[in-house]
C-alpha cells in the first residue's frame, strides 16, 4: 500500500513539474509583451507615476511637521493611490498571464496532491526528510503566492516563484530522493508538524519578499535614470511601492520565523536535555532572525531605506536556502534529518 | 531614534571628558549603531558553524587539532573552537544590548509623556494628509464634531477638541509592544546568563536493575553553571527496571531502525513512596525542578570472572559503545586486581552475528537474537596507579601484552550468553552471565528555563502588537457657511506602517455622515 501511494505521489509531483515548466513558460512570454507593450504606454505610464509621487510628497511634508515624536518611520504610501499608470494603461488582463496563473493553480493541485500521497504514504507529516521537506516547502511557496493574489496583483513574481519552485522541485526528487522510512524517536514529536510547517511557511512569505525585492532594485536603478533595458519594469509598480509591500510580508515572515526559533528551542529542551546549544542549525536559524531584524531596523534608519534594505531582504532569503541545503548537507550537526 | 545629526563639523567646541562620553553614547545609541551591531552579530555567528564547538561537538574539536594542528592553532587563538563565549562575540552581544538598553529606557519615558500628553492641534490644511476626504451635513459644526468625538472615542481614540475640530490618536500599544519586546530581548538575555549560573547538567549511565542517586559522587561526566551549589541537587534516586526498545521489521527500507524507546524506572524522591515512571525520547521525566532525559543506550554485558581456585573476582555489566546503526559495539574490561596479573579484555559485542565471508563477524539486527560477545585479552600493566585519569571505554596496550587475540597464540575468545571459557595461562575463567541494556541519561537542572520562555512568550506579544496595531491621529474640522451647509473634513496619519489607513478614514466619514443624517432627520 505505502508503495502504491508513494508512486502516486511521484507521478504527482513529476506533473506538477512539468505543468509548473509551461506555466514558467507563459510568465516570461507575459514578460516579454509587457516590455513590447510598454513602448505604447510608457507616455501614459509618465503621467501615472508623477501623479503618484507627488500626492506623496505633499503627505511627507506634512508629516515631517507632526510626527516630531515616535519613532522614525512613517510609511506614508497608500493603497489606493494608483499602483503605476501603466496597470491602468492595461485594462485588460492579458491571456498570457491569466494562462499562466492557471497552470500554476493545476498545477499547485497536482503538487498538493504530491504531499497529501506521500503524508498518507508514511502515514505522518510529510516533512521530514530533505526531499519530503523540499516537496512540502516548494507547495507552500506556490501556495503563499496563490493567495496573496488575493491581497495584492504580485502576478509578475511569477516566473520568479515558479522558476524557484521548479529548481527546488528538480534537486529535490533528484537529489534529495529517499524511500519512506519510519520516524527515528527523537523526531517523534508535535513539534515536528509545528516547528517545520511554520519554518517552511514563513520561507513561503520571504521568497515573494525577495523577489519583491530583487524587482525593486531593477526599479530603483531604472527610475534613477541608469540605462537599464528591461522595458516590462515600466508596466510594475514604483520602486517604493514594491519596498512597501516587500516589507508588509517581510514583517508577516519574520513574526512567523521568530515564532519558528522559539519553537525549535521548545523542543530542542525535549529532544535534547537543552533549549539551545548552538549547534550548526540553531546557528543559522539565529543568522537569518538577525538578519531580518536588521532589515526591519534599516527600514527605520535613514540612509538604509530603499535599495540597501532591498539587498538585506535578499541576503535574508539567500540565507534560507543556503540554511536548507548546503548547511544540511555539509555541516555537522545533531540535526542529521537529510537521510542523505 | 536616530541620534541628532551632529551639528556642523567646522567650529566644534572642544569637548571635555564628559562630552567624548555623551558622545559615544549617542553613537552607541543610535539606530544606525545598532543596525550595525545586529548585523556585525548575524557574521560574528557564521565561524561557530563552520567549527566545531567545544560545547556541542568536543570530539570534533579534537579531531580538528589532531588533522590540522597549525590552523587549529590560530583558531583556539581567536577562540573560534568556543565562539559564543568568546571575547569577541561577547563584545558584540554586549555592546547591542548596552545600546538596546540605551534605547529602550529614554523611550519609555517618552512613551510614558505621550500616553499623558494631549493629541496634538488639528493641523489648518487637513486636505495635505493622508486619506483626505470630506462630507455635507444639514447639523451644525459643533453637533458635527461632537459626534465626531463621540465615534472617535467608541473606536478607542483618545480626543481633543479644538474649535471646531477635533484631533484623535490611538494605537500607543504599537509603541507599548515595542518596548515590551525589546525589554523582553534583555530579559531573554538576563535569564539565560543568570539564570542558567546555577544550574548544572550531569550525565550517568544506568544499567538495567541497578539505580543510581542525584549526588555529585554518581555522575559519569558533570557541568555545573558558575553559581552552582550543593543544595541545587535534589534528592533523589532513580531505578532503571527495564528498557524497552521498538525496531521496524516489516518496512524493508528501515529494518531495524529504532521507532521508539521507553526506559521504565523506579523514582524515590527523599522521604517519600517510590513511584513508577518512564522517560522517552522527547519525554523527559520531570522530577521537583530536575529533569531527566533519555539520550543514548547500549548493552551492558555481564562477565563473570573467577581466579585459578574458581572464586568469583568480578562480577559485574560493563557499558559497550555502540560503532553501527545495529549496535555492534565495543567493550573494554578492566580488572585490576585479584588476579596473578592485571587483565584487560578488548571485547566486540554482535547483537545478532552474522558471519561475513571473510570471516569477520557484523551485527545485522540491533535487538539481541543471535548475540556474540568477543573477547581479546591482555596483561600487563593496565595503567591504573600512575594516578592519572584514564578512559574507561579506551584501553591502552602499551605495557600489556596480548595473551588471547589476533596476535597471541590462543584465539580470541567466543561467547555467547552462559558460555564459560578458560583465560590463556591458567588464570581462571570468564563467563557471560547475561546481557542486559543500558542507558545514558541526562540530568538538568535549569532555573532559566521558566523565565526564559516567559520572556520568549513576551517577544512574540511584543513584536505582534509592534508590527500590527496601527498607531495613527485622525482630525474631523467641521465649518458651516452662509447657507447653513456644514462641511466636515477628515483626514489622518499614520505612524509606521499602516496598511488600512486610507480606508479607515473613508468608513469613519461614512459613519460618522451617517449617524449625522440619521440625527437630523429625526
Ligand atoms: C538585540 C538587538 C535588537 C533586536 C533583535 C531588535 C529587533 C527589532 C525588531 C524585530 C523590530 C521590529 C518590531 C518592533 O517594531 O517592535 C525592531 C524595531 C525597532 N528597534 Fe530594535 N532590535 C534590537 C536593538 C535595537 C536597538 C539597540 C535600538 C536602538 C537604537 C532599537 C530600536 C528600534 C526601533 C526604533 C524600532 C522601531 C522600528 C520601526 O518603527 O519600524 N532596536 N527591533
Amino acid at each position: 500500500m505505502t508503495e502504491t501511494f508513494v508512486s502516486f505521489s511521484l507521478i504527482a509531483v513529476y506533473s506538477a513539474m512539468a505543468i509548473y515548466t509551461l506555466a514558467f513558460v507563459m510568465f516570461a512570454v507575459d514578460v516579454a509583451r509587457r516590455s513590447a507593450e510598454s513602448s505604447d504606454a510608457s507616455a501614459a505610464a509618465a503621467t501615472g507615476l508623477t501623479s503618484a509621487s507627488t500626492s506623496r510628497v505633499g503627505v511627507m511634508a506634512a508629516a515631517a511637521g507632526s510626527s516630531a515624536v515616535g519613532t522614525a518611520t512613517s510609511t506614508l504610501t497608500s493603497d489606493n493611490a494608483p499602483r503605476s499608470g501603466a496597470e491602468a494603461a492595461r485594462p485588460a488582463s492579458p491571456k498570457y498571464l491569466r494562462l499562466a496563473m492557471a497552470l500554476t493553480v493545476i498545477a499547485w493541485v497536482l503538487h498538493v496532491g504530491a504531499v497529501v500521497f506521500r503524508g498518507v504514504a508514511a502515514n505522518r507529516v510529510p516533512w521530514a526528510n530533505m526531499f519530503e521537506f523540499t516537496l512540502t516547502a516548494t507547495a507552500l511557496i506556490v501556495g503563499v503566492f496563490l493567495l496573496v493574489q488575493f491581497w495584492q496583483d504580485l502576478r509578475f513574481l511569477g516566473s520568479f516563484i515558479t522558476g524557484f519552485s521548479l529548481i527546488a522541485l528538480g534537486v529535490g526528487t533528484s537529489s534529495f530522493y529517499v524511500d519512506v522510512v519510519p520516524l527515528p524517536p527523537a523526531l517523534q514529536s508535535a513539534w515536528l508538524v509545528i516547528h517545520v510547517f511554520v519554518a517552511s511557511l514563513s520561507t513561503g512569505v520571504f521568497a515573494l519578499a525577495a523577489g519583491l525585492s530583487i524587482v525593486q532594485l531593477m526599479q530603483s536603478r531604472r527610475e534613477s535614470g541608469k540605462a537599464l533595458k528591461l522595458r516590462f519594469l515600466d508596466t510594475l509598480p514604483a520602486a517604493d511601492r514594491l519596498e512597501t509591500l516587500a516589507y508588509r510580508l517581510t514583517v508577516v515572515g519574520f513574526v512567523m520565523w521568530t515564532f519558528t526559533l522559539i519553537a525549535g528551542a521548545v523542543w530542542a529542551e525535549r529532544a535534547w536535555g537543552r533549549y539551545w546549544g548552538w549547534d550548526t542549525k540553531e546557528v543559522w536559524t539565529f543568522i537569518i532572525w538577525t538578519i531580518y531584524a536588521g532589515y526591519i531596523h534599516a527600514r527605520a534608519t535613514r540612509g538604509w531605506r530603499g535599495s540597501r534594505s532591498a539587498w538585506l531582504a535578499i541576503v535574508g532569503f539567500a540565507a534560507i536556502v543556503f540554511n536548507f541545503t548546503i548547511v544540511n548537507l555539509f555541516f555537522k550537526g545533531l540535526h542529521a534529518y537529510s537521510g542523505l | 531614534m536616530d541620534a541628532p545629526v551632529p551639528q556642523s563639523k567646522i567650529q566644534q567646541p572642544r569637548l571635555g571628558f564628559v562630552g567624548y562620553a555623551r558622545f559615544f553614547w549617542r553613537q552607541l545609541t543610535s539606530m544606525r549603531t545598532a543596525l550595525f551591531l545586529l548585523l556585525l552579530l548575524a557574521v560574528a555567528a557564521i565561524p561557530g558553524s563552520l567549527v566545531p564547538q567545544v560545547s556541542s561537538d568536543p570530539n570534533g574539536v579534537v579531531a580538528y587539532h589532531r588533522n590540522y594542528p597549525d590552523t587549529a592553532a590560530v583558531l583556539d587563538f581567536f577562540q573560534v573552537f568556543t565562539t559564543y563565549t568568546s571575547v569577541w562575540f561577547s563584545a558584540i552581544y554586549l555592546l547591542l544590548f548596552i545600546s538596546l538598553i540605551g534605547c529602550v529606557l529614554p523611550r519609555t519615558k517618552h512613551h510614558f509623556d505621550a500616553l499623558r500628553a494631549r493629541p496634538p492641534k488639528t493641523p489648518a490644511r487637513l486636505s495635505r494628509l493622508e486619506g483626505f476626504t470630506t462630507r455635507t451635513t444639514e447639523a451644525d459644526a459643533a453637533t458635527a464634531v461632537d459626534g465626531a468625538r463621540r465615534l472617535l472615542r467608541s473606536q478607542r481614540y483618545r480626543t481633543e477638541l479644538y474649535g471646531d475640530s477635533v484631533s484623535a490618536e490611538r494605537g500607543y500599544l504599537r509603541e507599548t509592544g515595542n518596548l515590551v519586546f525589546h525589554s523582553a530581548l534583555v530579559g531573554v538575555l538576563l535569564a539565560v546568563g543568570l539564570g542558567g549560573g546555577f544550574g548544572y547538567t550531569g550525565q550517568r549511565v544506568v544499567v538495567e536493575g541497578y539505580a543510581f542517586s542525584n549526588s555529585l559522587a554518581s555522575y559519569d561526566s558533570f557541568n555545573p553553571g558558575r553559581f552552582f551549589a550543593d543544595t541545587a541537587l535534589e534528592p533523589f534516586t532513580i531505578a532503571l527496571d527495564s528498557f524497552v526498545p521498538v525496531y521496524e521489521q516489516s518496512n524493508k527500507d528501515a529494518i531495524g531502525q529504532a521507532i521508539d524507546y521507553t526506559a521504565n524506572v523506579t523514582t524515590t524522591m527523599r522521604g517519600e513512596a517510590s513511584q513508577s515512571a518512564r522517560v522517552k525520547v522527547n519525554e523527559p521525566l520531570s522530577l521537583g525542578g530536575t529533569n531527566v532525559y533519555l539520550l543514548g543506550n547500549g548493552y551492558a554485558p555481564v562477565l563473570t570472572v573467577r581466579d585459578a581456585d574458581e572464586a568469583v573476582i568480578w562480577s559485574q555489566p560493563t557499558a559497550c559503545l555502540p560503532f553501527d546503526s545495529n549496535l555492534g559495539s565495543t567493550c573494554v574490561i578492566k580488572i585490576p586486581d585479584g588476579l596473578e596479573q592485571q587483565i584487560g579484555m578488548l571485547g566486540f559485542l554482535y547483537p545478532t552475528t552474522n558471519a561475513l565471508s571473510t570471516g569477520a563477524l557484523v551485527s545485522v539486527y540491533p535487538d539481541l537474537i543471535a548475540p556474540t560477545l568477543t573477547l581479546e585479552v591482555y596483561e600487563g600493566d593496565l595503567g591504573l596507579d600512575n594516578g592519572q585519569g584514564t578512559n574507561a571505554y579506551a584501553l591502552n596496550t602499551d605495557s600489556l601484552e596480548q595473551i588471547a587475540g589476533r596476535t597471541s597464540e590462543a584465539d580470541t575468545i567466543r561467547l555467547t550468553p552462559g558460555d564459560r571459557a578458560e583465560l590463556p595461562n591458567g588464570l581462571g575463567s570468564v563467563e557471560l552471565a547475561s546481557i542486559p541494556r543500558f542507558v545514558s541519561l541526562d540530568v538538568h537542572h535549569d532555573p532559566s528555563q521558566g523565565p526564559v520562555l516567559l520572556f520568549a512568550i513576551l517577544v512574540i506579544a511584543g513584536l505582534v502588537t509592534s508590527l500590527f496595531v496601527p498607531r495613527r491621529r485622525m482630525w474631523v474640522a467641521a465649518s458651516t457657511d452662509k447657507t447653513g451647509t456644514t462641511t466636515i473634513e477628515y483626514a489622518a496619519l499614520a505612524r509606521g506602517d499602516d496598511p488600512n489607513l486610507e480606508a479607515a478614514v473613508a468608513e469613519f466619514a461614512d459613519k460618522h455622515s451617517q449617524q449625522l443624517s440619521v440625527r437630523v432627520d429625526s
